[in-house]
């Protein structure tokens, strides 16, 4: 009887979770495979077939474009891992307790505005006639107006800043979790900044590392609005591809396709860092 | 010290550790307030004290996570001062012992000597070695998580001894044991100090653990040294009124000197009960002057006032007892004193009907040069 | 008893108010940015209280993207461009057939009319009529750029770095027209647009490094024309217009091979369940002064009798400041889309956008 009553609440407090899951993740998944298997033969005629997936490997502009978006989001990923260790350090470990609060927020402040704002905010800063050029030119350090936008490094510095907090939060929540105890033994014990840092921190932080990343790759991986905005004249990312796909050639079967294509790059890619770092996606996610 | 006997102190120096006139300041704060000590090669010593007392800060400095505000800590007889804390041949066992988590016994125990370069069959050598020595020569390969509580203490210990330290730091690593396994553990800690012939320096504010394990225990307060000495030096001639308050039990009385006479005291408590004290300790205690009389209970005997008394007790009290402490051979009584107090006596309880009860009309008697005063 | 009347009165008031909000109808628009002025919507909404005018904003393509989503539900009107309507109906039946007596289609320019009606005629049945016209060409900034005539001038290495286009299938037409191509014309065979389309590509692939930047909305294409960043550029002529009215070198420039001209039509989505509050919103619309109001906010031209002289005076300023008679006559009104092109010319625009071209 009791154990009937526990397994009944079990179930209704589960029940909510699972139909989300179902109903607003796993459903509509569904969908799109089946939609991304139908190739179009006639107006209104579709048959079964990997056409759509077929199309993709035979056209380069496709799978160059989603390695660019892959390659990209990596180096995204690291550059934003890169600047955001020493601040979540810094917040974690350095800052007062008073401090940390504030410098917390601090990072949050960006997510208070949308992406849209933020990113017309860098093309204000970083136009020709924007902020930056007009000062450098005012300054008579640049004889002539530069253009900064529309190029791939402008695309990159606005993805890092839009993804960086995702990458300082877990990392700030593992390494609050460290006994600064262990890097005075790491010290004590004979090993050099770089040591304690390679031998002890790191290894230590490595679960909200890896986890800090797979959240920010998959962001910058499926972000849409950044790359459009600041992205030059080449900068195609694959998101675009999807869309254009989906609206301007009414092709949902194909951006279906690209769609999986997408989720199964960024898996692999992801699946790939847990090996190299050895962690499972368990311990990343449970740790941060 | 007398330094013409030592021709080189670099290299013979008769003391591991030698701390002179150590100050540190935080803004006002005085953390530790000119301490100067020795530690002969090869000792165990004890840092005691309440806590906040500036120990840790203390032993921090000694490590190098801390610069002293002035004075000179030299280890075998050089300066360490400038030395970072990864080149000081000092290593530390953590409170809650900080072993790497990430990596496993072997590798925790082969850190330090990767650190400074050690090659790999000599580090395999070493880390067997010192696995070994510690008795535990099957865990190399566990996760530090698949340790008990005792084994992490002494795989913390191994991680230092493996770098054969000049000193070894402890900071109140049992404290976070349970009680049997801290009882055991002090027996350990001390046979391993014997073992390895290093020197310990232990810090703690249990002061059984001080005075069981160690050869030399310091006192500190309020960042002062108040004594060092060995532990039974420190219980029975206190030279301050707080190592006498702190360092075992004692029945305590503020008082004032009412007369002196030949060596002996005459002291009146506030609340009126007069006894002779033969112990005074500190400078210019006489007529009128405020004192800390402090008497241990093992010395106050308390007898029925019916039975039959030595009678060559200085010091002798009415009184009532108000409970029993059974605690086998470290039994006690409370007894209710004349103007209300209770005064705590050791007894012995033998399980027979002459064993004292609540409620007994008893004498207490204790001796003149049991009775210490310390100048207030 | 006391107690029963109240709730009795409580049902009365529940049906009451479901039945007000059943009878208030609510006519939601599928529309261009800018097509719903706020003045217009409050003045239908007094003069039918019992309609409620709901609008969002989308584009051609996003238009039948949300219909095709739901079969044709979820809107009372829609607003696309007169070659989006055949192919479209064909291939997603998102559209059904107007009641053309509903409308007045005797305010409507004649050749409009004709014009849209044959472009949207399927199996006997109207599915749109004009609403206003516009055109795709360039504008200029004359003072640094006064010889800025065609499509192709855009890639004239004396404006390296300083125009900008719009990657879309304007863009692609009227660079083949520049070329001397019809693909209008070759629309009826594929296989020759393919050729047209590749030989486009090409041109625009060379042509990459003379733009500054691909504009996505007429916002940014604003800032980039009025900074001076650029000084000319493909643009929408309503744009055009406007700018002309913050800076009178600005000016439409229709390319010498012909403005490329467009229709907004009406059209009823196939789930729509509002139809007459539509048609009662589409003859609204036409109604003479409402049509000075329309325009002033579109900058296009109603596609009624006179629908020039209905313009607000600036923009009918600016338009004849950038048209003589023989650029009206020179108009190329985009031909229906057949299925299969927007799949061409994505993927040209695709390989337009991937080039490495500096």
């Amino acid at each position: 009887m009791q154990s009937d009553i526990k397994r009944l609440s079990l179930i209704l407090l589960f029940a909510p979770f699972a139909l989300w899951i179902a109903l607003l993740i796993i459903l509509p998944h569904m969908g799109m495979v089946v939609l991304s298997l139908r190739e179009k033969v006639a107006p209104r005629v579709y048959e079964f077939g990997f056409g759509n997936y077929i199309d993709f490997i035979n056209e380069p502009i496709y799978w160059n474009t989603l390695l660019r978006t892959g390659s990209m989001s990596i180096l995204v990923t690291f550059l934003a891992l890169l600047i955001g260790f020493p601040i979540a350090y810094y917040i974690a470990k350095i800052a007062g307790k008073r401090s940390r609060g504030a410098l917390f927020l601090l990072c949050l402040i960006p997510l208070w505005v949308s992406d849209l704002i933020r990113a017309f905010g860098w093309i204000l800063l970083l136009r020709e006639t924007g902020v930056i050029s007009s000062f450098l030119t005012d300054i008579g350090l640049i004889k002539q107006p530069i253009e900064f936008l529309y190029n791939d490094i402008t695309v990159i510095i606005g993805l890092v800043y839009t993804v960086i907090l995702f990458m300082i939060v877990p990392l700030v929540s593992t390494l609050d979790g460290m006994d600064n105890a262990m890097i005075e033994a790491g010290y004590n014990l004979g090993g050099n900044g770089f040591t304690v840092l390679r031998r002890i921190i790191v290894p230590y932080a490595m679960p909200g590392i890896v986890s800090g990343c797979i959240v920010v790759f998959m962001m910058t991986a499926g972000s849409y609005l950044t790359p459009i905005l600041l992205g030059g004249k080449n900068s195609s990312w694959f998101t675009e591809q999807i869309y254009d796909q989906f609206i301007t050639r009414f092709n949902w079967e194909s951006g279906a396709a690209f769609g999986f294509l997408l989720l199964a790059f960024t898996s692999v890619v992801v699946w790939i860092g847990l090996r190299l770092t050895g962690q499972t996606l368990a311990n990343t996610v449970a740790k941060s | 010290m007398n330094t013409a006997t030592l021709t080189d102190p670099a290299l013979d120096p008769a003391y591991d550790l030698e701390c002179s006139n150590i100050h540190k300041s935080f803004g006002a704060v005085r953390a530790v307030d000119d301490v100067s000590f020795k530690i002969p090669k090869g000792s165990f010593f004890s840092i005691l004290g309440p806590s906040g007392c500036g120990k840790t800060t203390l032993m921090r400095m000694i490590a190098g996570f801390e610069d002293p505000t002035s004075g000179d800590i030299q280890i075998k007889g050089k300066s360490v001062l400038n030395t970072p804390p990864n080149k000081r041949n000092v290593k530390m066992v953590f409170q809650h012992l900080a072993l790497f988590p990430m990596m496993n016994v072997y590798e925790n125990i082969a850190y330090g000597l990767r650190c400074i370069g050690t090659d790999k069959a000599e580090i395999e050598r070493k880390v067997r070695d010192v696995l070994e020595r510690i008795a535990l020569p099957d865990v190399a390969d566990r996760e530090i998580h698949q340790l008990s509580g005792g084994q992490k203490q002494r795989i913390a210990i191994a991680r230092c001894m493996v770098m054969d330290p000049d000193v070894l730091l402890l900071d109140e690593p049992l404290g976070a044991l349970d009680l049997k396994l801290r009882e055991a553990m002090k027996i350990e800690l001390k046979l391993l100090q014997h073992q390895f012939n290093t020197t310990f320096i232990y810090i703690t504010h249990d002061q059984s653990e001080a005075l069981v394990m160690s050869d030399h225990v310091a006192i500190m307060n309020e960042g002062r040294f108040e004594q060092i000495g060995r532990p039974e030096d420190l219980y029975h001639n206190p030279q301050t009124s707080f190592v006498a308050g702190f360092v075992g039990d004692s029945n305590r009385w503020s008082g004032r000197v009412t007369a002196v006479e030949g060596g002996e005291y005459r002291v009146e408590t506030e609340a009126g009960l007069v006894m002779t004290s033969a112990r005074a300790v500190g400078q210019g205690i006489s007529t009128g002057k405020e004192v800390s009389i402090f008497v241990r209970p093992e010395f106050i005997t308390a007898r029925k006032t019916s039975s039959e008394g030595s009678g060559n007790a200085q010091n002798a009290l009415q009184g009532r007892v108000d409970s029993v402490l059974f605690n086998g051979a470290n039994s006690r009584v409370l007894v209710r004193d004349p103007v209300g107090e209770l005064i705590e006596a050791d007894v012995v309880v033998t399980g027979g009907a002459e064993d004292l009860r609540a409620g007994d009309d008893v004498t207490l008697e204790w001796s003149a040069a049991q009775t210490m005063c310390f100048a207030v | 008893m006391k107690h029963k009347t109240k709730i009795t009165g409580l049902m009365a008031a529940l049906l009451l108010s479901t039945a007000s909000i059943a009878h208030a109808e609510t006519l939601r628009l599928l529309t261009w940015g800018s097509y719903a002025p706020e003045e217009l919507v409050q003045k239908f909404e007094e003069r039918y209280p019992d309609i409620d005018v709901e609008v969002t904003f989308s584009n051609n393509e996003e238009m039948i993207a949300k219909l095709r989503a739901t079969g044709g539900a979820g809107f009372d009107l829609a607003q696309p461009s007169h070659d989006r309507i055949h192919a479209a109906q064909m291939e997603y039946d998102i559209y059904k057939p107007l009641d053309l007596s509903k409308i007045d289609t005797s305010v409507m320019e004649t050749s409009h009319l004709e014009g849209v009606k044959a472009n949207t005629t399927i199996d006997g049945e109207v599915y749109a009529v004009p609403h206003q016209w516009g055109t795709s060409g360039l504008m200029a900034n004359k003072s640094v750029a006064p010889d800025f005539k065609g499509w192709g001038d855009l890639c004239d290495p004396k404006y390296e770095g300083k125009t900008s286009m719009r990657l879309k299938r304007t863009i692609l037409l009227g660079t083949a027209f520049s070329m001397g191509h019809d693909p209008f014309a070759a629309y009826s065979d594929l296989d020759k647009y393919q050729q047209i389309l590749d030989e486009v590509a090409e041109k625009l692939i060379d042509c990459k490094s003379n733009i500054k930047a691909y504009w996505k909305g007429g916002d940014d294409l604003s800032a980039m024309m009025l900074s001076g960043e650029i000084v000319a550029s493909e643009t929408w002529d309503s744009t055009a217009y406007k700018l002309y009215g913050q800076n009178k070198d600005i000016v439409f420039v229709p390319p010498e091979t012909g403005a490329l001209a467009w229709i907004d039509t009406f059209a009823l989505p196939r789930k729509g369940k509002a139809d007459d509050a539509a048609y009662k919103w589409i003859n609204f619309v036409l109604e003479p002064e409402n049509v000075t109001i329309m325009s002033g906010s579109t900058g296009a031209i109603a596609a009624v009798k006179g629908g020039l002289e209905l313009l607000p005076e600036d923009k009918r300023n600016a338009v004849t400041a950038a048209f003589t008679d023989a650029d009206i006559a020179n108009l190329k009104f985009f031909a229906n889309i057949p299925a299969g092109v927007e799949d061409m010319e994505g993927k040209t625009l695709e390989k337009i956008k991937a080039a490495t071209g500096g």
